[in-house]
């Protein structure tokens, strides 16, 4: 998906304007968070009802798979009513909804447990994925970046090979591949698994390295892709001409006067990449058998445990929101433009 | 949104296939695309058994390469390469479910939002950044948790969750479309909004869906084998690119061969949709610029790399240092050129002027003569890959030419400071004014952090600009065009420079606020007795400012001469056309005079005088070989063989006159 995000980024406006609601508040790092949770609000309600929809409406009746095909009638009655299936469907979501903003996101049908309980067990996983292939994501991207915008020749050719790779090989070949280079043949890394950081932060990292290199390959080549073009557009422009008339030093001006502004736009791209890293948890999760939220999405869906796939959905899109949240406050803080607009 | 526009154009013309079909690396992509769709439909045909195969010949189980197995066996003794060949028809028609759903969506919805505007334009933009919000591989998970292993609702799903992007770029496509004259006209005439959108809408904007066409087709691929990977839309033991990958991953250590062929399959077929995809933009913008040559990107980056890099130790030529002349800068004979494909291309013939200490130089001429570009060989600053070739650039001693950037960069800012044209965009747009002052004063004066915060103000003081403080603390777009130009006056000044080269400083900003900045420029080079080379193409801010002024043409110097004289007698016949067609000096009632013709661009000059087509005195001899400087007096130059006739012509007024 993150070829996609190339396209995305590019009809994304330049500059975001205020909300007018979010106009009412004069300091801007509120408008920003006030924009967001407004918009979190329908994205959260439409998820939720799309998924309760689809699976209120289509057969697969969870009752009778709790059941299974031995239950009699009278207890498949009994569960429907305990269940509330026989209630209206808008009555259901409302009661579903009132449940979820209370934090209860209904009983896995397959474990019998607690939606929430089973989804915070394994949220650190997939936080620690997604927070290292982000921070990668960035300082490997922006570096990458910068160094392909300055030098031409080898590393230049060699930046757009790895984004050229980084577009068209799906992640979990790239962790196929990986595991039989690092685990199997070098013995290197674990090929499987995933050590708690309060067992051992060294574990820890160790069993991350090869899921978060596999994972972050398309998002740092579409990173330093951005960046690259970013910086090349600002190095061009009327300011940095001005900067280098006035003498500043050029590794101020690149690292200063144009990777500044050029920072917007990363941003930009860093923040729809956050999207489909967080997609590509799902099969990294499953290649190294890691206990978080992407694999049991997999294995819920085969078990056909909708309560549990509909919780997962909440979940990604808090996390979304989020990072979502985070992306625009690092906007406003790069560029003053925003803040006034 | 060019490549939108652009593109466009390619589908247009009955021409871009076939152009599409010259490009060797186009028809690589066809073809390969091509023989991919082949194998879908035949290769099951011919290998029925493959879908339903359990197991193979066990005996011959995880064999490599042999002339039965091509690509071996798998763990159950199955041909690899056959169930990749069959494995192609569940990815093939998972793409085109996935298509079929974002074309049937996408292209209508886009069209209606960008055609129509207005409230189902607002709605649809709505909805759009609403499904980038949502991890789409989530809800196709949901999907297949209620329709098992259905590849047809997952590629629906995908395909409802990424038709926005090709919604928002038909829409942006369609907007300029629909605003065109034509469009009305078909309106006006009376024909169904359904037939123009058909006939007129929609054949226009073709070119850019194909192009985004095929780059969604590539994500369709990628997600339809993640989900083949995770067992979750085919029933095993069918084989699937992304399944063979999972089947790999089992026996891993085993046989690691196995995850290649899947692999590069898909690798490749993704490559072809993506390289497809550029070469149909290109052949876009191909139409729309003409066949013309295409700086390359890496072109622009060695540019800016050998811009940036800091060169050392080149040898510093020339550094004779004499002080005893009263030039403080002075230019000779300096020549620019630039490589191009028919070789070196002079764009500056043999530039020579002075400017002495606190003295204001005008340096004069229309747009294309090569005074900007001149002001820009002082700095060392000249972009495109031009170069000083030839001739000296002694400022205060030195010979500037052949100086390293980084003894440049020294100079720069602290003895020659630089305002230009465009004052707003000249200061970086993200930081404060107050910062972008307060650094150049440490780099230049070493001055601490508090005491640069001070001196800045100082500065701006010193501008004459009202509430220093408050300035200092807003950002460049809190500026008006002539705060912008006093403020970047002020950073040119924080370096102390012995001499401030203004390029059109005063062109971009109202008539009273040109005035005022003239006045500030007049009063530091009179308080501050600092030189200023002022580039212009406006005789009243020479008249105003300048002490003699410096005449260019088509990248050479046509006249010097002091300010009073020039304007009086022009020895010229250039600088006398520029001067009657000043609007200042216009009499009213008359047609404003204009010159004829237009600057010859480099490469295109002619062998005698460069200013010979245009002029009315020209005659052969004019022609016939380069002109020398003259100099009539001794205070005066000019290039031109007839100056005498010129200077009757202008006693003639001047009797008529009085």
């Amino acid at each position: 998906m993150t070829s996609l995000d190339v396209n995305v980024a590019l009809q994304q406006p330049q500059v975001r304007r205020g909300s007018r609601i979010g106009g009412l508040l004069r300091d801007p790092i509120a408008q920003v968070i006030t924009r967001r949770i407004l918009f979190a609000i329908p994205l959260l309600f439409v998820v939720s009802a799309l998924s309760f929809v689809l699976m209120r409406l289509i057969p697969g009746d969870p009752a009778r798979q709790i059941l299974g095909p031995s239950g009699s009638p009278e207890a498949y009655a009994a569960l429907r009513e305990q269940l509330g299936l026989d209630l209206p469907l808008y009555q259901q979501y409302w009661d579903w909804l009132q449940n979820a903003v209370q934090g209860n996101l209904g009983t896995s049908i397959f474990r019998g447990e607690s939606v929430v309980d089973i989804l915070n067990q394994r949220l650190p996983v997939t936080f620690s994925l997604l927070f290292l292939s982000l921070l990668v994501t960035l300082i490997v991207g922006v570096t990458l970046g910068v160094l392909s915008a300055v030098r031409g020749g080898a590393t230049g050719r060699g930046i757009d090979v790895l984004s050229q790779l980084g577009f068209i090989l799906p992640s979990f070949w790239v962790a196929a591949v990986l595991v039989s280079i690092f685990a199997v043949q070098l013995r290197l890394l674990p090929a499987v698994g995933y050590v708690p950081i309060d067992d051992s932060v060294a574990d820890w990292l160790r069993s991350l390295v090869l899921p978060v290199a596999a994972i972050a390959l398309a998002s740092v080549a579409a990173v330093a892709r951005q960046t690259r073009e970013a910086m090349l557009d600002v190095l061009g422009s009327e300011h940095i001409r001005m900067a280098r008339a006035n003498g500043i030093p050029p590794h101020r001006i690149l690292l200063r006067y144009a990777l500044k502004p050029a920072g917007t736009r990363v941003m930009t791209m860093l923040g729809l990449e956050a999207v489909s890293l967080l997609g590509g948890t799902v099969f990294i999760e499953s290649v190294f058998a890691m206990p978080g939220l992407g694999s049991i999405a997999v294995s819920a869906t085969y078990q056909q445990d909708v309560p549990l796939v509909v919780g997962v959905t909440v979940y990604f899109t808090i996390l979304v929101v989020i990072v979502n949240l985070i992306v625009d406050l690092m906007y406003t803080w790069l560029d003053p433009r925003v803040r006034t607009a | 949104m060019s490549a939108i526009t652009t593109a466009t154009e390619a589908i247009e013309s009955p021409n871009a296939l076939r152009r599409l079909f010259r490009r060797p690396l186009a028809l690589a992509c066809i073809g390969y695309l091509l023989l991919v769709i082949l194998v879908a439909i035949l290769a099951p045909v011919i290998w029925p058994g493959v879908d339903h195969e359990q197991a193979g010949d066990l005996i011959r189980a995880r064999q490599g390469s042999t002339p039965d197995h091509w690509f071996g066996t798998d763990a159950l003794g199955r041909d690899v390469l056959q169930r990749l060949l069959v494995g192609t028809r569940v990815t093939m028609v998972g793409v085109v479910e996935g298509m079929v759903v974002v074309l049937a969506l996408g292209v209508p919805l886009g069209v209606i939002a960008g055609y129509f505007g207005g409230l189902p334009d607002r709605i649809l933009t709505w909805i759009s950044d609403l499904t980038f919000s949502i991890p789409g591989l989530i809800v196709i998970l949901v999907v297949l948790s209620i329709f098992k292993a259905s590849l047809l609702a997952a590629m629906i799903t995908f395909g409802l969750l990424v038709s926005p992007h090709l919604i928002r770029l038909v829409r942006s496509a369609t907007l300029p479309v629909s605003r065109e004259l034509y469009i009305e006209a078909a309106r006006v005439s009376g024909l169904s909004r359904f037939y123009i959108l058909r006939h007129h809408v929609l054949p226009r904007i073709a070119g850019p869906i194909i192009v985004q066409a095929s780059f969604l087709a590539a994500a369709i691929l990628l997600v339809q084998s993640g989900l083949a990977y995770l067992n979750l839309i085919i029933e095993a033991p069918a084989p699937s690119w992304g399944g063979m990958i999972a089947e790999g991953l089992e026996n891993i250590s085993s046989q690691p061969w196995l995850i290649w062929p899947p692999g590069i399959a898909i690798g490749l077929t993704m490559l072809a949709f993506l390289l497809l995809s550029d070469q149909i933009r290109d052949v876009g913008v191909e139409t729309w610029q003409g066949p013309r040559r295409r700086i390359r990107r890496k072109d622009i980056t060695q540019v800016q790399a050998a811009a940036l890099r800091v060169e050392g130790g080149r040898s510093d030529s020339g550094d004779d240092g004499s002080p005893a002349e009263v030039a403080l800068l002075s230019m000779e004979g300096v020549r620019v050129s630039v490589s191009s494909p028919g070789g070196e291309l002079t764009i500056i013939e043999g530039v020579t002027l002075d400017v002495r200490v606190g003295e204001t130089v005008g340096l004069v001429g229309e747009s294309g003569s090569g005074k900007t570009m001149t002001a820009m060989a002082i700095l060392g600053l000249l972009t495109g890959g031009a170069q000083i070739t030839s001739g000296e650039i002694r400022f205060a001693g030195r010979n500037l030419v052949g100086l390293s950037e980084q003894q440049l960069r020294r100079i720069r800012g602290s003895e020659i400071g630089l305002i230009s044209q465009e004052p707003m965009v000249g200061f970086n747009p993200v930081f404060r004014i107050g910062t972008q002052l307060e650094d150049t004063l440490r780099l230049h004066q070493g001055m601490t952090r508090r005491q640069a915060r001070v001196a800045a103000i100082d500065l701006l003081r010193r501008v004459r600009l009202p509430d220093p403080a408050a300035v200092a603390r807003r950002y460049p777009h809190e500026l008006s065009g002539g705060m912008a130009q006093r403020v970047a006056i002020a950073r040119a000044l924080s370096g102390n420079p012995t001499l401030l080269i203004a390029d059109e400083p005063t062109t971009a900003l109202d008539v009273t606020v040109q005035a005022e900045i003239l006045e500030l420029l007049r009063e530091l080079a009179h308080d501050e007795r600092m030189a200023i080379l002022l580039v212009s193409h406006d005789w009243g801010v020479i008249a105003d400012v300048c002490d003699r002024a410096v005449v260019m043409y088509a990248g050479q110097v046509v006249e010097r001469a002091g300010i009073i004289p020039i304007f009086r007698e022009p020895m010229h016949p250039y600088t006398a056309a520029l001067l009657s067609s000043n609007p200042h000096h216009a009499i009213p009632g008359d047609v404003l005079p204009t010159i004829p013709g237009t600057v010859p661009k480099p490469g295109a000059w002619p062998v005698g005088c460069h200013f010979q087509a245009r002029c009315r005195l020209s005659t052969t001899e004019c022609g016939e070989a380069k002109i020398p400087m003259l100099q009539p007096t001794d205070e005066r130059e000019t290039r031109c063989l007839h100056f005498r006739v010129l200077a009757q012509e202008s006693e003639l007024v001047e009797v008529t006159r009085s």
